[in-house]
């Protein structure tokens, strides 16, 4: 090899580790710019979704149908198991303005965050026709300000009490479920007295009344029109009776020893369902897929379904449209046609996801719903007259699933950790300024 | 090769710019030059791309990082930016989580290294015994190295579980009552330790076993023709020898211990995870950082602990040099 020719390939290299090394920094850059994956090709339109925790959608096949009946689209569904981890990515993908889906599902305690900060990466579904059946209190949830909707709804939680009758029997207590439910009529105080009943008459200690006290607590608050923000957003979770009352009920019950200590969707919970270590749980409609599929086969029957001492709603999603999707038009149609009252009815008979269209309710499909695993209770009756206790308006704030959770904390402090009611009070006060001031 | 020859077109009054065509004065002057370049640049040009790769993906971050600490700034509106000086700083002083973080890192570092390191040393002199399938143990041994953090993690997890994890079950049987790992602080310290210490053991091992394989036998012989037991020939002959791979793997699991973070936020699940337990009892740096950029969604905040974290393993560096110093000139 002569001189010249070597020379000529150290060159070469060079230039190609300088290129290459260019192309690195380069290529990070430019990246899908704005794409939402989705688009139309050859013909066919392609949606893309990104959805979390159990929709349904996708599971009960509804997708499957959608394309059957629509031959010219293809939907691709991501889901996202846990809840955090999707919001965290779609702010993420927000703030970067790439890696958007076509439609993006919205958690309740989200709706109020992407209402206020984000509503111009939404397209608006005030107008899309034959959407005018939903629950009112659904629809204002996603509303901003200037009338603009952001999404459509998918289900909401109205609440029961989910009990053990077998557990219920060996305390002395009353098993039937509309005897159940008059022991707590009209006031969650006297869900815990039966409590204390609970466990005066249990003959196993090792057989907690309830899971958790946040269940208790969430059930309470979400009783009200107003939890932890006015409707101006102020936050007066410190002020709220609301809240007060809630606080002070649940850790009399954490610190009485009524508790299993457990934290709901949380390990040792699952257990705790299949090994029957406590005998109520307050249950929003779409606990109960999660509850028979973990207490399993072996307690079929033994679980009831009562009514809950005040209509609550516990959760409940949203879907909505891109602004820069190419496929608005198409996308707009999918998320009214998903969220119609049918799907929804048929949602519900499938996995028991409560319907938030009003049409759907009155559908005999709703209303006749019985749950074989519950001993036969009429879910579609129970949940459906839970839902109209539900206040009419509910304010939602910027920061409201943070704020639960931190709740939930608060309580576990006292629960698990021995703390008293007040110092875990003061702690949980000073998350919040933290995480929301 | 003619680099720039240029004529202007037909009827074009004026300039005719310099040209070569490579074989005049001005050709070899250009060859002489490209030449240099060549010798002098092309070894720039070869190391280009870690220091460009570097520029991209750790100098830009970390200005970036020191300039969104000194505002308050969302993560859904990262194009908002507040200035607010040095406020983060202060206020993560005066910050109890973030003494509580930085004492429960290290308390889980030390828990977690000083066992670990520990035992792979005894258990890469034990390697080093002339061992019949000795690949086997060896690569048995790196085994929870190769498992990821994420599976670990969730393992034990159940091990440790309260009402029906294996590791209470067995205590039970010993008479032991139940300890609730995750709520309480030294439980839940040693049961992330313990994960730590089951992934990492086997990896410091068969460093310490490759350094131990460079000490010549001969030693080993001299020593016992003294009279040393295994045991003295361990203390006189194989950490002398291999104190600088020791130093090496301190040096490894302090910054491993800095920046712990999968483990715990896995054992907790969930919100628990990511604050270190309901009552922060096992939050480290790594985590309290994750809580403020992505719980509560202050990149400023997250910023912050970043770079104090980043002052933090400077610090420790600089003292694990002045020890290394120090225990050198003794030795």
């Amino acid at each position: 090899m002569d001189k010249a020719q070597r020379k000529l390939r150290t060159r070469a290299v060079a230039a190609v580790s300088v290129v290459s090394a260019l192309g690195l920094v380069v290529g990070c850059g430019s990246s899908d710019s704005g794409g939402t994956g989705g688009g139309k090709k050859d013909g066919k339109v392609t949606i893309t979704m990104g959805l979390f925790g159990v929709m349904g959608f996708k599971e009960t096949g509804l997708l499957d149908t959608y394309m059957k009946e629509h031959p010219g689209v293809v939907i691709k569904a991501d889901v996202a198991g846990d809840e955090q981890t999707y919001y965290t990515a779609l702010q993420t993908h927000l703030a970067a303005g790439s890696g958007l889906k076509d439609i993006q599902g919205i958690e309740i305690g989200r709706a109020k965050e992407l209402a206020d900060t984000q509503k111009d990466n939404f397209v608006d579904l005030a107008d899309v026709s034959g959407t005018d059946h939903f629950l009112p209190w659904k629809q204002s949830q996603v509303t901003t300000k200037d009338k603009k909707v952001i999404g459509l709804g998918t289900d909401i939680g109205p609440m029961a009490v989910c009990y053990r009758k077998d557990l219920f029997k060996q305390a002395g207590l009353p098993t039937e479920r509309d005897e159940v439910a008059k022991l707590w009529e009209g006031d969650w105080s006297k869900y815990v007295d039966a409590g204390q009943q609970f466990k005066q008459g249990s003959k196993d200690d090792k057989v907690a009344f309830m899971d958790t006290s946040s269940g208790l607590f969430n059930a309470m608050i979400y009783g009200h029109s107003q939890q932890f923000y006015d409707k101006q957003g102020k936050l007066i979770y410190a002020s709220n009776p609301v809240v007060k009352d809630a606080w002070k009920l649940a850790s009399k019950a954490a610190t009485s020893g009524l508790t299993a200590k457990l934290r709901q969707f949380q390990p040792g919970w699952d257990p705790g369902l299949a090994n029957s270590t406590f005998a109520t749980t307050v249950c929003p409609a779409w606990m109960l897929a999660h509850i028979s599929e973990k207490a399993g086969p072996k307690n079929k029957g033994k679980w009831d379904v009562a009514k809950a001492p005040q209509g609550a709603n516990w959760g409940g999603s949203f879907l909505g449209v891109m602004e820069k999707s190419p496929v608005k038009k198409e996308a707009q149609e999918l998320v009214a046609w998903l969220t119609a009252p049918e799907q929804q009815a048929y949602l519900f008979k499938k996995i028991g996801n409560f319907p938030s269209s009003q049409t759907a309710l009155e559908m005999p499909d709703v209303v006749d719903a019985k749950s074989d695993y519950f001993s036969g209770a009429p879910i579609g009756q129970i949940f459906g007259a839970a839902a109209k206790e539900i206040p009419d308006e509910q304010v939602l704030g910027r920061k409201d699933g943070t704020i639960k959770d931190i709740f939930s904390q608060g309580l576990t402090l006292i629960e698990a950790q021995n703390k008293s009611p007040n110092d875990a009070w003061k702690t949980t006060d000073e998350r919040i300024e933290k995480a929301a001031g | 090769m003619a680099i720039s020859t240029s004529t202007p077109p037909d009827g074009a009054p004026g300039h005719t710019l310099p040209a070569g065509d490579g074989t005049g004065e001005d050709g070899l002057r250009r060859r002489t030059l490209l030449h240099r370049l060549d010798v002098r640049g092309a070894p720039y040009a070869f190391v280009a791309p870690f220091f460009v790769v570097f520029a991209a993906f750790s100098f830009y971050p970390l200005v970036y990082t020191s300039w969104i600490s000194l505002h308050r700034v969302e993560l859904s509106t990262l194009n908002v930016m507040e200035w607010v000086g040095f406020d983060n700083y202060t206020a993560l002083w005066d910050d109890d989580r973030f003494w509580n973080a930085l004492i429960n890192t290290i308390t889980i570092g030390v828990l977690s290294t000083v066992p670990q390191l520990m035992m792979a040393l005894g258990l890469a002199h034990l390697l080093n015994y002339q061992l019949r399938g000795s690949t086997f143990f060896r690569v048995a041994a790196l085994t929870p190295y190769a498992t990821s953090v994420g599976a670990a993690a969730l393992v034990f997890t159940m091990l440790f579980e309260r009402d029906f994890g294996m590791i209470n079950w067995m205590l039970s049987l010993v008479g032991v009552d139940t300890i609730d790992w995750e709520n309480n602080k030294w439980a839940a310290q040693t049961a992330i330790s313990t994960i730590v210490i089951w992934r990492w053991t086997g990896y410091n091992a068969l460093l310490y076993l490759a350094a131990m394989q460079a000490i010549p036998r001969d030693r080993y012989e001299a020593a016992a023709i003294d009279g040393a037991s295994r045991w003295q020939q361990f203390l006189k002959v194989t950490v002398p020898g291999i104190r600088s791979t020791i130093v090496f793997t301190i040096v490894l699991s302090t910054i491993g211990a800095t920046q712990l973070f999968g483990e715990p936020l896995i054992f907790g699940q969930g919100p628990n995870g990511i604050t270190g337990g309901a009552d922060n009892q096992y939050q480290t740096l790594g985590l309290l950082l994750y809580e403020e950029g992505w719980k509560n969604y202050q990149m400023g905040r997250a910023a912050t602990v970043a770079w104090a974290m980043f002052l933090l393993l400077i610090a420790v560096f600089v003292v694990q040099q002045v020890v290394r110093r120090v225990l050198a000139r003794r030795a």
